[in-house]
């Protein structure tokens, strides 16, 4: 059993080479704000047609209404999620998690490792799975899925879906009770630095933005704004005028939907957004990124034969 | 005669989910093989997180053959005939027999079934039930096409007699069946072969796997329990809980744990609350001073350090988790106390409780003002159910309410102290949501009983004005629950009300309702409306609707304008109509409700059609008392007679053209039993006028049985349709008399058999 991790990077880099291990393709971040790692289009538009597909990557990601200024010891605006999306789901995906959780220093014959029920919805994305949010002696460490459909297209094949909430599952492993004072890095580092160090600071800016600064007139016009381009993209042609290839431009369709459900996000941390119109404004997401869904399985990539 | 073992191993199964299941399982399988003529001689059905299971004892290792004869067409029917009588018989012609019938010659089909092997029919029964299982919610995974509740893995299916066992061979989309199985997932390595459901149960158990949940269950419970003793405590008792447990382990292992004492100070519910819904944990209560002191969580697993780590976990996760509730806590606390609850109250405003009946605050407002017109009728001081109802929903817009829904009313009850209201008033906060289930405690205190039927009966009344009633199994409002309650209410604490004046009234609440929202004073509204039903008393058959409208334009309401008062007076009238049903839903509740009790439909119909049958409590008496009645010899005597004397008498009414309704004479009166009917009479009408208006049910009920002797003597001796007119006559009266006598008490007429 390999030792304790000492620092949150170093789970973070534990989880890479394990699931690197395991074949996947380790990816990157996206570089937009999105709400969650599910957004990532190697999991949003890879999940949908058939072609294989195994990725994992970290993806910080945004919750303006979780902002706490740095001060709740487990709530964040801006925090990290560790994903992994495998198509189809492989049989043994539940040991391969294990493995995983073995891998950060999560000793199976110490703890209690549970599969509880929780079935996963994402209305904005149009999306929905079954599984399970995986408990470590009664704490949720990661939540488990197999998708069953996105953007309103059914799933052929499943892709299992793996999300690990990292500050949480790192403090559980490192015994820390406030996020803040988490090591980020090693702390025998000859600069060692926590968490607080890292972040306190942001936490506190975006915090104050995000709920009382953030022009909420600019904002509305973003989310139409990217509405508009969304739709406007996907109304052009499959046949590109300029080289004569087939392009459709699913991609950039999806960056517009992910800008429209962030700037959502923000609007509603600014209070403007009524119980009636959050549903509207859900509603409206939700048809970008089924349009964009639609548009993603006509590609190559989507499993479209050419 | 063999055995037989199904398993079904998968991913973890949600736990609400596993005895519904395991029941499923067991009767898809069996009903299965009875169909194809396997009987079986006992069959029992588990399940854990990872498995179904199904035991079937003493199974027949083959069908018996099935010989059936059909007999057919004529000899020398026409083809089509003939050939149709071969596809439906599934023989060919060669295979006809000819034999002689009454009416010629007829050919006859002999069907022969072979018997077929219990091995055969089990595969594709099994093969059938899994691709038809009725999951809540299933899945596909992988690239399959299956659908389970999540992945399934592999089944055992084994037939074992004396000589050993078989395996059943069966493919379902790639998973084949084997011998064996899997132990707990961390306890336990490696496949184990299995040979019979003994073998199976003892293996598991010996691969840390209890099979039986009740068995799960109970181990759990002792053990809670014990551990709780032995520190001089108990643990709170919660079935369900304890259900769903035991769907969420495979191997119990029950570890108790302290509460940090920080938390301690707490309602013990929101500890309770918060341990149950988040961590599944069991509360551990102090007997002495009723204070939860510890909790038990149910691991899946034993270790090394006897659980201490997973206690630690635990632990930690729940200080984490009440900190939040001691901050939701302490915060409300700030609001109940400091402002009195007001930031909830305003901030109901803004919370819709359904659009076409406006906001929170607008129900409480009528709430408040039905709670008071109440209160009198229930034993209430108005002023305090009008406080009560004021508040009782404050609760809602608390933090702790936000985080744990199930906790309304109860932290009403709290924040209603914390603010110094009288006890009634907190008491109402808690009580005003009950009588929920049918099992429910029903309140008492006036306050609560009040504020309680207030806001059932707005409910009720406010669906019905806007048309939203439950039809068939629909019920989104859970409107049947309500009134339910209302008659629970109303029985229990014997309350007199006239339904019909208050559903009445509640046609102007909601058109003023609706007038509020235009920006006229509602109280200005109410009065207006008030006018209305002046207008509409006196409207009589006649329904002139422009003449109406002209009066009401007459009545100093010159502010609106010709458009308003056409909408208002229709929607006046619209809504008075919707709202007329509403009695008749609260008789179909009623129904179902004595029903439960032992009284018959037929006597409520009895009941119903006598005046004041929207008084409940009146209506109920009155049905008991017939229902006892009729249990009687006389009384079911005595319904015979009446109808006989109804029949003759509606017969001869018919046939007569008139109504046998007046001056019955004694001095016609020439038989001893025509004279002693009408002494009975006379002796029972004393005694049922008097009883009825003091509403003594039973006195008057025995008095109307009390006639069944002379009414069967009198249809002994006496012949009611005489040759002398004068004589016939006064027996129908007399027979008239006995009519009016019985449905003074009740309408008989409506008593079935």
């Amino acid at each position: 059993m390999a030792d304790k991790p000492r620092s949150f990077q170093e789970i973070i880099l534990r989880l890479q080479s394990y699931w690197a291990g395991q074949g996947c393709a380790i990816m990157q971040p996206y570089d937009m704000e999105v709400g969650a790692g599910t957004f990532h289009p190697a999991t949003t538009l890879r999940a949908l047609g058939s072609n294989a597909w195994a990725a994992a990557y970290v993806q910080p990601s945004r919750r303006p209404t979780d902002g706490r200024y740095g001060e709740n010891p487990n709530r964040l605006q801006h925090y990290y999620q560790y994903q992994v999306l495998i198509k189809p789901s492989p049989p043994d995906l539940q040991d391969l998690y294990l493995g995983s959780l073995a891998a950060i220093g999560i000793d199976a014959e110490m703890h209690d490792i549970r599969f509880v029920e929780d079935d996963w919805e994402s209305p904005t994305l149009g999306a929905w799975g079954l599984g399970w949010e995986v408990w470590c002696d009664g704490m949720e460490v990661s939540q488990f899925t197999y998708f069953q459909q996105v953007g309103g297209h059914d799933c052929k094949p499943v892709s299992g879906e793996l999300t690990y909430g990292l500050e949480r599952l790192a403090m559980y492993v490192l015994g820390v009770d406030h996020v803040m004072d988490m090591p980020f890095n090693d702390p025998q580092s000859p600069i060692p630095l926590m968490y607080g160090d890292v972040f306190k600071q942001t936490e506190e800016e975006y915090a104050r933005w995000n709920f009382d600064v953030a022009d909420t007139d600019t904002l509305l016009q973003h989310f139409k704004d990217a509405e508009a381009e969304c739709a406007r993209i996907l109304a052009e042609p499959h046949d590109d005028p300029k080289t004569g290839k087939r392009i459709i431009m699913a991609h950039p369709a999806y960056d517009q939907c992910i800008k429209a459900s962030h700037v959502f996000n923000l609007l509603d941390a600014r209070g403007v957004i009524s119980v009636t119109e959050r549903q509207a404004y859900i509603g409206r997401v939700r048809a970008l990124a089924k349009q964009c869904a639609d548009a993603f399985v006509q590609t190559e990539a989507g499993g479209h034969a050419a | 005669m063999p055995d037989l073992l199904i398993e079904l191993f998968s991913e973890e199964i949600p736990a609400r989910m596993q005895k519904r299941a395991a029941e499923d399982l067991k009767k898809l399988v069996t009903d299965g093989l009875v169909e194809a003529g396997l009987t079986y001689a006992g069959a029992a059905a588990f399940s854990t997180p990872r498995r179904l299971t199904l035991s079937v004892e003493d199974l027949l290792a083959e069908s018996k053959p099935v010989r059936e004869e059909r007999k057919g067409p004529k000899v020398g029917a026409p083809d089509q005939a003939i050939e149709g009588f071969l596809r439906g018989a599934g023989v060919a012609r060669d295979d006809l027999e000819v034999r002689d019938d009454k009416k010629g010659q007829v050919y006859f089909a002999v069907i022969e079934r072979p018997g077929r092997l219990a091995s055969d029919v089990i595969a594709e029964v099994l093969d059938k039930t899994i691709r038809n299982f009725p999951w809540p919610k299933s899945m596909r995974w992988g690239s399959g096409t299956l659908k389970w509740v999540r992945p399934l893995h592999s089944i055992v299916c084994l037939m074992t007699d004396e000589s050993g066992a078989t395996l059943v061979p069966v493919d379902v989309d790639g998973i084949t069946s084997g011998d064996f199985t899997y132990g707990h997932r961390f306890m336990s390595k490696g496949a184990i072969s299995v040979t019979s459901f003994d073998d199976y149960e003892a293996k598991l158990k010996r691969a840390n796997v209890v099979l039986r949940a009740d068995e799960r269950a109970e181990a759990i419970w002792q053990d809670a329990s014990n551990q709780a003793f032995a520190q001089g405590l108990e643990v709170v008792e919660d079935k369900g809980l304890l259900a769903e447990v035991a769907g969420l382990v495979e191997w119990p292992v029950v570890l108790m744990g302290k509460i940090d004492e920080v938390f301690l100070e707490l309602p013990p519910e929101v500890l309770q609350t918060s341990m149950k819904e988040h961590q599944k944990f069991f509360s551990v209560r102090n007997a002495k001073t009723g204070r939860i002191e510890q909790f038990i969580t149910v691991a899946n697993m034993e270790t090394a350090d006897n659980g201490a780590t997973i206690l630690a976990g635990n632990q930690k996760v729940l200080s984490a988790r009440l900190a939040d509730a001691k901050f939701f806590w302490e915060n409300d606390l700030r609001v109940a106390k400091g402002e009195k609850m007001q930031p909830w109250l305003d901030a109901q405003a803004n919370v819709t409780f359904h659009n076409k009946l406006g906001s929170q605050r607008d129900l409480i407002e009528r709430m408040t003002a039905l709670a008071k017109e109440l209160a009198p009728a229930v034993g209430a001081d108005p002023e305090l159910a009008a406080q009560a109802a004021q508040v009782a929903k404050a609760d809602l817009a608390s933090e702790m309410v936000y985080e744990f829904p199930d906790l309304q009313g109860l932290m009403g009850r709290y924040y209603s102290e914390a603010a110094g209201l009288p006890a009634e008033v907190a008491v109402a906060c808690e009580e005003h949501y009950a009588p929920l289930g049918p099992s429910d405690e029903v309140p008492t205190a006036p306050v609560s009983v009040a504020v309680s039927l207030a806001e059932k009966l707005d409910k009720l009344t406010g669906f019905w004005a806007i048309d939203e009633r439950p039809t068939g199994s629909k019920d989104p409002f859970a409107l049947r629950r309500a009134a339910l309650g209302v008659i629970r209410l109303i029985l229990a604490n014997n309350v007199r009300l006239n339904f019909s004046d208050f559903i009445e009234d509640y046609a102007y609440v909601f058109v003023a309702f609706d007038f509020d929202k235009q920006e006229v004073p509602p109280q200005t509204g109410l009065d207006l409306l008030k006018q209305f039903d002046a207008l509409l008393d006196n409207l009589g058959s006649n329904f002139d609707r422009a003449n109406l409208i002209k009066e009401f334009t007459k009545n100093k309401i010159g502010e609106l304008s010709e458009e308003a008062r056409v909408y208002y007076f229709d929607k006046f009238v619209e809504t008075r109509e919707r709202l007329a049903n509403l009695l008749t839903f609260f008789h179909d509740r009623l129904k179902v409700f004595l029903r439960d009790q032992g009284i018959r439909h037929d006597i409520i119909d009895a009941c119903i059609a006598m005046p004041g049958n929207d008084d409940l409590t009146l209506l109920v008496k009155r049905a008991r008392a017939l229902s006892e009645t009729l249990s009687t010899d006389d009384g079911e005597n005595l319904i015979q007679g009446f109808k006989r004397a109804n029949n003759i008498l509606t017969q001869a009414e018919e046939k007569d053209g008139v109504e046998y309704s007046y001056g019955a004479d004694i001095k016609f009166a020439e038989h001893d039993a025509e004279k002693a009917l009408f002494k009975a009479l006379d002796e029972a009408d004393a005694v049922i006028k008097p009883a009825m208006e003091a509403e003594d049910f039973t006195t008057a009920m025995t008095a109307m049985a009390g006639l069944r002797v002379p009414i069967d003597a009198f249809f002994t001796d006496v012949q009611v349709n005489a040759e002398s007119d004068v004589l016939r006559r006064n027996r129908l009266n007399l027979l008239s008399r006995i009519r009016s006598t019985c449905l003074a008490v009740a309408d008989l007429t409506k008593i079935e058999g």
